[in-house]
C-alpha cells in the first residue's frame, strides 16, 4: 500500500479516513482513505464501477457514507456541515446549469445559493466570466450552448463563491479533445488564481496524465495514489502492441514459442518488456507473413499501468467520447 | 452559435491573499443562508415560467376551456340541490380554481424528479442549504405560479355570478396559499418516494386527480354514496374547494351544497395540513440516501 498520509508541506486540505458506502450488500467503496493536500490537482482514477463516483457523491453530501469519517483543514466534519459544504465548490457529472437561464444568470444563482450577495455577487459573476473568457456571452441562455462552453460555464459556477475545494466528476465526458484541451487550461488557471484544491473523477487516461496526483481505485479500494510520472515509471519496459486476426490464437502462441506474457488486451496482444525494440525482430520473424497485421512499440501510458495494478483496463467499457447530454429545459 | 470561444484562458493577475478570498462572512447555517436557498428556488421557479411562452399560454387557456367545456356539459342535466341561483358553471368555478393550484403542483414535483438527478437541483442539494430549505423554496415557486394562474382565471369570477357583495379576498389568497403550499408538499413527498416521472404519472391518476374529483369540485357531497361521502368528508381538497366557494360565493351558497359545513374550518385544516405535506417533504428529501 503506498504511502497516503503527508506530513510534510504542502498540509493535506482534505482527508478520508476509512470512508465505506454499500449498495444493498455491494460494497461500493471499502474503507477509503485518502489526503487532498492544499491547491493540488488529484484525480480519482478507475473505470466505471470502481467506486469513484460513489465517493464524489458522499463528498458532494448526496450519499451518506457507512463508515468513515473526513477532515477538512484538521477538523472533523459531517459531509453535511454547512460550514464544510460552503467550502466546496461542484461540478457534476451531468449538467445542472439551467437551460432556460442566461450564463450570468446561473452563475448569479450560484454565487446567491451560497450567501453571496448584491455587488459582491456582481463582481464576482463578472470576475468568473471574464477568467472563462465567456464575458460576452453572458447574457445568452446556456441552452444554446456547446458541451465545451457549459462545462467551462460549469467550472465558474462552481467557483464564484470561492470554495477552497472544487469535485468534479467525470467533468470532461463527452468533450471533444479541442474542448477538453481548453478546459483544462481554464481549470489550471482557476487553481492558482483562486488558490483552489481540486478533486476530481477519471477513466480517461489522458485527463489523468494531467493531474498533480493520481488515486487508484479498483472494486473500491485504493491500489496506488502517486504523481502520473511515477505511476508510469512502475513499469520498466515497453510496450509492444501486435495485431492479429485471432488475438487469443497470437498470445497463446507467443508464450508458447517466445515464452513471453503476453495478453489480449481491448483485441490486440501486448508484451511489456525491458528490451523491447530488440524483440520486435524476433516476434516478426517468428510468424508467417500476413499472421501479423501490425506490430507497434512504445512507452507504456497510465491505461497500461491501471491494466498491471488491476488486471483490468481503463475505460474499456465505454466509448471515448459520447455526445455530451443536451436536453432544452 | 456553438463553435468554441477563445480556446486560450486570459491572463490572470495575480493571486490575492488567501483571507482576502474568503467567502462573505455568513455563519454557516444562518437563517441568510437558508433565505439564500429558499429565494434562489422561488426566482428560478418564476423567471422560467415566463420564459416558456407555451406554459403561460396554457396555464390561462386550460381552466379556462374546462370550465367552459364541462360547465356547459354539465349544466343541463345538473341541479346543485337547494341552491337557488347557483348553476352547475357557479358551482364549478371553485373546482377549476383548486384545480389550477393542483396542476401546478404536480409539474413542480415532476420538475423535482427530472431535476434531483441531472439538473439544477442537484447542486442546490449538495449547497449548504438545509434540506428544508429546499423543499420550502420549491414549493413556493410552485406556489407563487399556481397563485399567479388562478389569479388570472380569477379575472373571469363576474362571469361566475361572484359578486363584490360576497366576495371575501383576504379568505381567498390565504386559502389559495395554503392549499398551494399543501399540495406541492405532498406532490414532493410522493415524488421522493416514485423516483420516476413515469411512476408519478402513476400516482397522479390513482391518488391525485382522484382526490380532486372528490372534493366537491365536480359534484356535491349531497349525492355522493355513503362510502364516497367519507372519502370526501376528510379528502384535504374538500378544504381547499369549500374555502374558494366561501370566498367567492359567501357562506349561504357554500352551506347549500353540502351538509356537514366546515365553514370556519377550512383555513385552520388547510395550515394543519400544509405544515404536515411540507414537514414530510422535508423529512423525505432529508433522508440522505
Amino acid at each position: 500500500m503506498p504511502d497516503t498520509s503527508v506530513s510534510t508541506p504542502p498540509a493535506p486540505l482534505l482527508q478520508l479516513e476509512g470512508l465505506t458506502r454499500r449498495f444493498k450488500g455491494r460494497i461500493a467503496v471499502d474503507g477509503l482513505s485518502l489526503s487532498v493536500r492544499q491547491g493540488e490537482i488529484l484525480g480519482l482514477l478507475g473505470p466505471n464501477g470502481a467506486g469513484k463516483s460513489t465517493t464524489f457523491q458522499v463528498l458532494a453530501g448526496l450519499l451518506a457514507p457507512d463508515a468513515g469519517e473526513v477532515r477538512f483543514a484538521g477538523k472533523v466534519l459531517a459531509l453535511s456541515d454547512p460550514s464544510l459544504r460552503r467550502q466546496m465548490g461542484i461540478i457534476f457529472q451531468r449538467s445542472s446549469l439551467d437551460d432556460l437561464l442566461t450564463a450570468r444568470e446561473n452563475l448569479m444563482l450560484g454565487a446567491r445559493l451560497y450567501g453571496l450577495g448584491g455587488e459582491r455577487a456582481r463582481e464576482r459573476v463578472e470576475a468568473m466570466l471574464a477568467l472563462i473568457g465567456l464575458q460576452d456571452r453572458g447574457d445568452e441562455k446556456v441552452g444554446i450552448w456547446s458541451g465545451g462552453m457549459r462545462r467551462r460555464l460549469e467550472l465558474a459556477r462552481a467557483l464564484v463563491h470561492q470554495p477552497r475545494v472544487v469535485l468534479m466528476d467525470e467533468p470532461t465526458q463527452g468533450l471533444d479533445e479541442a474542448a477538453f484541451r481548453t478546459f483544462w487550461a481554464h481549470l489550471k488557471r482557476l487553481r492558482d488564481s483562486e488558490g483552489v484544491t481540486v478533486l476530481l473523477t477519471t477513466h480517461r487516461a489522458d485527463e489523468a496524465e494531467v493531474c498533480d496526483r493520481l488515486a487508484v481505485l479498483d472494486a473500491g479500494k485504493l491500489v496506488a495514489c502517486d504523481t502520473p510520472a511515477a505511476l508510469a515509471s512502475r513499469m520498466g519496459g515497453d510496450i509492444l502492441s501486435l495485431e492479429a486476426a485471432e488475438p487469443e490464437a497470437l498470445a497463446r502462441e507467443v508464450r508458447e514459442r517466445l515464452g513471453l506474457d503476453a495478453k489480449v488486451v481491448e483485441g490486440r496482444v501486448q508484451v511489456e518488456a525491458t528490451e523491447g525494440h530488440a524483440l520486435v525482430p524476433r516476434l516478426v520473424e517468428a510468424f508467417p507473413a500476413g499472421r501479423l497485421t501490425s506490430v507497434s512499440l512504445r512507452r507504456p501510458t497510465l491505461a497500461d499501468v491501471f491494466l498491471q495494478l488491476t488486471g483490468r483496463a481503463l475505460g474499456a467499457d465505454k466509448p471515448a467520447a459520447e455526445p455530451a447530454p443536451r436536453r432544452r429545459r | 452559435m456553438n463553435a468554441e470561444v477563445s480556446a486560450a484562458p486570459p491572463p490572470v493577475e495575480a493571486p490575492q491573499p488567501l483571507e482576502a478570498r474568503v467567502p462573505a462572512p455568513v455563519a454557516p447555517g444562518s437563517l441568510a443562508l437558508q433565505w439564500a436557498t429558499v429565494r434562489v428556488l422561488l426566482v428560478r421557479d418564476v423567471v422560467r415560467f415566463f420564459r416558456q411562452p407555451s406554459r403561460v399560454v396554457g396555464a390561462l387557456a386550460q381552466p379556462i376551456l374546462f370550465w367552459f367545456v364541462i360547465g356547459s356539459g354539465f349544466a343541463g342535466s345538473f341541479r346543485v340541490e337547494g341552491a337557488q341561483g347557483l348553476g352547475y358553471q357557479q358551482f364549478f368555478f371553485p373546482g377549476v380554481v383548486t384545480m389550477v393550484l393542483l396542476f401546478s403542483a404536480i409539474f413542480a414535483t415532476i420538475t423535482v424528479i427530472e431535476d434531483r438527478r441531472e439538473g439544477f437541483l442537484q447542486a442546490v442539494l449538495a449547497g449548504p442549504g438545509s434540506r428544508l430549505a429546499v423543499v420550502l423554496g420549491k414549493a413556493l415557486g410552485s406556489s407563487a405560479i399556481a397563485l399567479m394562474q388562478a389569479s388570472l382565471f380569477l379575472l373571469l369570477a363576474p362571469l361566475a355570478g361572484v359578486s363584490a357583495a360576497t366576495l371575501d379576498l383576504p379568505l381567498l389568497l390565504t386559502v389559495m396559499v395554503l392549499s398551494a403550499l399543501a399540495l406541492t408538499g405532498m406532490g414532493m413527498s410522493l415524488a421522493w418516494w416514485v423516483r420516476s416521472s413515469a411512476g408519478y404519472h402513476a400516482v397522479m391518476s390513482i391518488v391525485l386527480l382522484p382526490m380532486w374529483v372528490l372534493s366537491g369540485a365536480m359534484f356535491p357531497l349531497k349525492g355522493a354514496g355513503s362510502w364516497l361521502a367519507w372519502v370526501m368528508r376528510v379528502n384535504p381538497m374538500r378544504f381547499s374547494v369549500e374555502g374558494v366557494r366561501r370566498a367567492l360565493y359567501g357562506v349561504e351558497a357554500s352551506a347549500a351544497v353540502g351538509p356537514a359545513s366546515v365553514a370556519g374550518l377550512e383555513v385552520p385544516v388547510l395550515l394543519a395540513f400544509a405544515t404536515v405535506f411540507v414537514g414530510l417533504a422535508a423529512f423525505s428529501v432529508s433522508r440522505r440516501e
